[in-house]
């Protein structure tokens, strides 16, 4: 569904990426471990048309996106859940869920899509009139995989969706990630909490300074000695 | 005495909501590019003069003239953006190019027009019945106004245009294209700022190529006292340096009209440099 050759991106001349190579295949958990400003938000940028690659294709069922723009991506159901949420804080909830649904010209497929999500967050119904800005840390995790999924992704995106998130929301987050998984939406999930990932994920990538320098079923991921060392703290 | 301050409130009103719809169009683009756009004054100058092409030629009839003119200003703002400041953008040059491209916008259009005009003021036609014509300049401005609220407010690109005042590649992951949204606020701002013009025409029946500097200046300052970027700022900062400059004008002395503006501008800057209504922003690194 989703694959990269030898992806390079750079940041005016420090690269950033050093050649990326991965795919995920629909239905999937895929994710990609690694430390911090080791290239994962960079990695997933650049497949969203926000940087460009210097050099590399990218594809997405089948088709060449490498040169497409941002919103064009997002058209063709490749939907990104930003680092840090990044929640509108001067748009209302509901605003927020709009914007997510910025392509659909069809009103009646917007509310139904919004119903639900409101579903799944019951909490952002009740929420639906306040700021973005005023919604605790997990409730904006929230609200930034409900707006993603206003979009109807085919394959979503998700950077680091456990930062600066206390451990139960996470377990929380992780679990609604694996039942949007279920209804058939493929996952490609980013995070330094590599033992959260892993144990949701079908296939993991390890990543660092800008290279993938491992590759494996996640259960053996969990199991692997480097990665427990360097990652899951020994 | 009664009746002459409530003229000289009036008075303020009118030029006031007239501030406000020009100080809207340097708020909006401040809100979505940081860009001060030293060109807008120029627009509102074209604006009022596109007003008295279209009365020469068509006639005085209000509505057609102010609906032809906020049209094709709007499409002139729209203009100036592609050519003066998208290819900066593209490329990420310093904010500084952009503002130093806005100057250079600002002195090429009042000079265009001296070119095919020649710099004489001209007189304007009276296009509004004159016994009203302040209460209508005064209801035409709130509508306007009342329009771009909801716009902003109750639309989708309404709300796309809030998000990319935001964060640009936040709302590009939502699909928007930043491009069409700024050029959309553009429209809107030149569009006030094209009625603005017809209106202070039609007002003071006299319009010059370079009307638009001290004009556009003092709606600057109009966005600056009430917070720029802020569109219920750039309102109430309109309304309140035109009362203030009227009523200082009638209560004190005439000379002082344009240093009421400026010294608006410097206590502002001293005492709450955000403004009336502007919000702390952190520098984004
Ligand atoms: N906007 C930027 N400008 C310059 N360098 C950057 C920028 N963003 C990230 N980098 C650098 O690129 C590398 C990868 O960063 P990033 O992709 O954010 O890592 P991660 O998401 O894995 O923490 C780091 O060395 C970081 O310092
Ligand atoms: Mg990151």
């Amino acid at each position: 569904m989703l694959k990269l050759k030898s992806i390079h991106t750079k940041y005016g001349n420090i690269e950033a990426l050093k050649g990326i190579d991965l795919n995920v295949k629909e239905g999937e958990i895929v994710t990609i471990i690694g430390g911090n400003g080791a290239g994962k938000t960079t990695t997933l940028n650049t497949i969203s048309g926000i940087l460009k690659p210097v050099a590399g294709e990218i594809h997405f069922l089948n088709k060449d996106i490498t040169q497409w723009k941002a919103d064009k991506i997002v058209a063709e159901g490749l939907i990104q859940v930003p680092e840090g949420r990044q929640v509108f804080p001067n748009l209302t909830v509901y605003e927020n869920l709009i914007l997510g649904a910025y392509l659909q010209k069809d009103k009646i497929k917007v509310s139904k899509k919004m119903e639900y999500v409101f579903d799944i967050f019951p909490r952002l119904k009740e929420r639906e009139k306040q700021l973005g800005g005023t919604l605790s840390g997990g409730e904006q995790q929230m609200l930034a995989i409900g707006r993603a999924l206003m979009a109807e992704p085919v394959l979503l995106l998700l950077d680091e969706p456990s930062l600066g998130l206390a451990p139960i929301v996470v377990q929380n987050i992780f679990k609604i990630i694996q039942d949007i998984n279920k209804t058939g939406t493929t996952i490609l999930i980013v995070e330094q909490n590599a033992h959260m990932a892993l144990s949701i994920a079908n296939r993991g990538y390890v990543i660092e300074t800008g290279k993938i320098v491992l590759e494996d079923d996640a259960k053996k991921l969990l199991t692997n000695d480097e990665v427990r060392k360097a990652y899951l703290g020994g | 005495m009664l009746s002459s301050l409530f003229q000289q409130f009036l008075n303020g009103i009118t030029v006031g909501s007239i501030y406000s719809l020009v100080a809207l169009g340097y708020t909006m683009v401040y809100g979505i590019i940081k860009l001060i756009n030293f060109a807008h004054g120029d627009i509102f100058m074209v604006g009022a003069f596109i007003g008295l092409i279209i009365s020469i030629k068509m006639g005085t009839n209000f509505t057609l003239v102010i609906f032809i003119a906020i049209v094709l200003t709007s499409f002139i703002g729209v203009l100036v953006e592609k050519i003066a400041y998208k290819p900066l953008r593209n490329r990420n040059s310093a904010r500084i190019s952009a503002l130093i491209s806005a100057i250079g916008v600002s002195i090429f259009i009042s000079n265009l027009v001296v070119l095919i005009n020649g710099p004489q003021n001209e007189s304007y036609p009276q296009l509004l019945p004159n016994n009203i014509l302040q209460i209508l300049i005064i209801l035409i401005s709130i509508g306007l106004m009342y329009g771009l609220y909801y716009i902003v407010h109750n639309t989708k690109v309404g709300i796309a245009m809030r998000a990319v005042s935001f964060n640009v590649n936040t709302a590009r992951l939502m699909g928007i294209n930043p491009d069409m949204v700024i050029s959309f606020t553009f429209a809107i701002g030149s569009l006030l700022a094209g009625a603005a013009g017809v209106l202070v025409g039609t007002y003071y029946r006299a319009v010059d190529p370079f009307m638009g500097m001290m004009f556009g200046l003092k709606a600057f300052v109009a966005a600056v006292l009430g917070g720029i970027g802020s569109i219920p700022g750039a309102m109430v900062g309109g309304l309140i340096l035109g009362l203030t400059e009227v009523l200082g004008v009638a209560f004190v002395s005439s000379s002082f009209r344009d240093a009421i503006a400026f010294g608006i501008l410097i206590i502002i800057l001293i005492v709450k440099p955000t403004g009336l209504f502007g919000k702390k922003t952190k520098e984004k690194v």
